[in-house]
């Protein structure tokens, strides 16, 4: 690992002002005027607060995680990933740096909603909440790699309406903004889709076994994979001239 | 870098060829170039200068032909670190300053340069602090310069490194890359300025429609392309007698006419008085300057197929003489 490199890619990332509040701002903002008068009521077998919390936590952190595309984009737009390949610069270790940047925003986000959770009731115990967090970084390893793989399969321009489109498309499937499919079919395939268990993870927590089912494990870990190796032949090919 | 150390082989580019669609870009081109030789690739745009040097550095790959950085693959020389490259496209990345920028770059090289030196030398100091989106453009290219040098590499590839600065900043420029580079590094830049190539480079090798349409030393390209035709009817003197007038850099004899080349108009005024003298008989003169284009269309023309193939695209992106715009 190059801490050197790593740094400053950390460093800019802090420096980057506008995608601290779509992934901060926004999230609270609409947890505290939706979860706010809505204490009382029960979702899923959960207090509404709860719930909603683990929502926005999942919501602000797909937005953080997937938004390094959007740096990665502008990055190769003005041509600077390319210099870096000029550079003996591993993949391993540009992906790394990103991977960490985008975890970085993500882990703001889920402490920030886990605060404003505090102020409005949440209860959880200490090892809940740690379990909790844990969880939502676990979920959030595929969209890491789906921002990378976006950030390198679009240009700039279309790449806000992508970002914005895959967001709220898997936060709406996910359950972000309340639970869309109760039982049937459509819960089957929602069931398929990582967000789904970000969204899950404080029921996962408050069940009675403590932990997640089999299922999320999987699904997490397959689009993973899936996603890596994507992500892995679009960076290598990456080469060309961009504009 | 000291002689001991220094890489051996150099560069060797062979049969290259790259096409987008049916866009021939690069079209079989071989060069060997030494450790420490300076070398302009000159030619106007959509020349393939840029395509070939994407080929150089490892950034996109030949549809034919290999290229050998000191012995190895291109992406083995950078992953060593020997290659430091301006590309043509490209600006720093957002939210650095000057400094932290190279100093980034720098941990990614396994010998790196020290910093402050770097930015000493490329006249980026006194702009350390300031944020890489603030910079002028002869600022921004001096930057860019000291992101290519803090590796300390064997070999400089600078694509169109003074595109965007204005003639001061150019010399400014160029003044810097050559204190900076005399200590024996191979520098290979692309260029459409004739006087660019001229001023800082050991060797031109001048492109033409994804072509190498001539190679040499500067004098003997600029007298292809920077200086005056003599055009005349004379008979009966070979063209070896007509290289003893002084000044002449190319006699050639198309049946009862003869074309002289001259490196410039001073020469070829020269030329023409001792040709009146020498040779009463001689008549239907005619001097004119050769542009680049001019050149490349005589160039090109010496190269059967391409000739053939120069005629589709009878109207190439040229600029006039130079290519100044
Ligand atoms: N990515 C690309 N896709 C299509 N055509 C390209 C691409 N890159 C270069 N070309 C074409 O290849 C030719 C050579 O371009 P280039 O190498 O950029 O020339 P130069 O650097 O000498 O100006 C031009 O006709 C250009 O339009
Ligand atoms: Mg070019």
């Amino acid at each position: 690992m190059n801490f050197t490199y790593l740094k400053f890619e950390i460093l800019r990332t802090l420096r980057n002002r506008r995608f601290l509040v779509f992934s901060l701002i926004f999230p609270l903002v609409l947890f505290f005027a939706i979860a706010g008068p809505n204490k009382m009521v029960i979702v899923e077998g959960i207090h509404f607060p709860l719930y909603y919390m683990t929502a926005m936590a999942s919501w602000g952190s797909m937005t953080a995680t997937l938004s390094s595309g959007a740096r990665i984009a502008a990055e190769r737009q003005i041509g600077w990933t390319r210099q870096l390949k000029i550079t003996p610069l591993s993949t391993r270790n540009y992906f790394a740096a990103k991977i960490v940047c985008g975890y970085m925003m993500a882990l703001f986000t889920v402490l920030a909603l886990g605060v404003a959770g505090t102020i409005l009731g949440v209860h959880l115990s200490g090892p809940e909440w740690l379990k909790l967090v844990a969880l939502l970084l676990v979920g959030l390893i595929p969209f890491v790699v789906i921002g990378i793989l976006l950030g390198h399969l679009m240009k700039v321009d279309s790449l806000g309406p992508a970002l914005g489109g895959v967001t709220s498309l898997f936060a709406l499937l996910g359950g972000s903004f309340g639970p869309i499919f109760q039982s049937g079919f459509m819960l089957k395939v929602v069931k398929d889709i990582p967000s789904y268990w970000l969204v899950q993870a404080s029921q996962s927590v408050l069940s009675p076994s403590g932990w997640p089912p089999a299922q999320s494990w999987i699904v997490i870990g397959v689009w993973t994979v899936v996603m890596s190796r994507l992500a892995v032949i679009v960076y290598r090919r990456d080469s060309n001239r961009v504009s | 870098m000291n002689e001991t150390t220094r890489r051996p082989h150099g560069i060797v580019v062979d049969h290259l060829s790259k096409s987008f669609g049916s866009v021939a870009a690069v079209r079989d081109v071989s060069l060997t170039i030494e450790t420490g030789e300076i070398v302009a690739l000159l030619g106007p745009n959509g020349a393939g200068k840029t395509t070939t040097i994407d080929m150089i550095l490892g950034l996109s790959r030949p549809d034919k032909g290999t290229v050998t950085l000191f012995g190895t693959t291109p992406a083995n020389a950078v992953l060593a670190g020997h290659v430091g490259g301006m590309l043509q496209t490209g600006s720093p990345p957002q939210y650095l300053n000057v400094r932290e920028l190279i100093t980034m770059v720098a941990s990614l090289y396994p010998h790196p340069l020290d910093v402050d030196h770097v930015l000493e030398m490329t006249g980026t100091a006194e702009i350390a602090t300031r944020s890489t989106t603030k910079l002028s453009g002869g600022q921004t290219q001096r930057v860019r310069f000291a992101v290519a040098l803090v590796a300390d590499p064997d070999l400089l590839v600078l694509d169109e490194p003074t595109a965007a600065i204005d003639v001061e900043g150019r010399r400014d420029f160029w003044n810097i890359m050559r204190s900076v580079v005399a200590g024996g590094k191979t520098v290979i830049f692309a260029t459409h300025y004739l006087e660019e190539a001229d001023a800082y480079a050991d060797r031109i090798v001048l492109m033409a429609r994804g072509r190498v349409v001539a190679d040499g030393p500067p004098t003997e390209i600029k007298a292809k392309v920077g200086g005056r035709v003599i055009r005349a009817t004379l008979s009966e003197v070979s063209a070896e007698e007509l290289m003893t007038i002084e000044g002449v850099a190319k006699a050639e004899r198309q049946g009862e006419g003869i074309t002289l080349s001259c490196s410039d108009s001073a020469t070829s005024d020269r030329v023409l008085r001792e040709l009146l003298t020498r040779y009463p008989a001689a008549r239907d003169f005619e001097v004119h300057g050769v542009g680049l284009e001019e050149a490349f269309l005589v160039l090109t023309a010496d190269n059967e197929d391409s000739a053939v193939s120069g005629t589709d695209d009878a109207n190439p992106e040229l600029d006039g003489p130079g290519f100044e715009r």
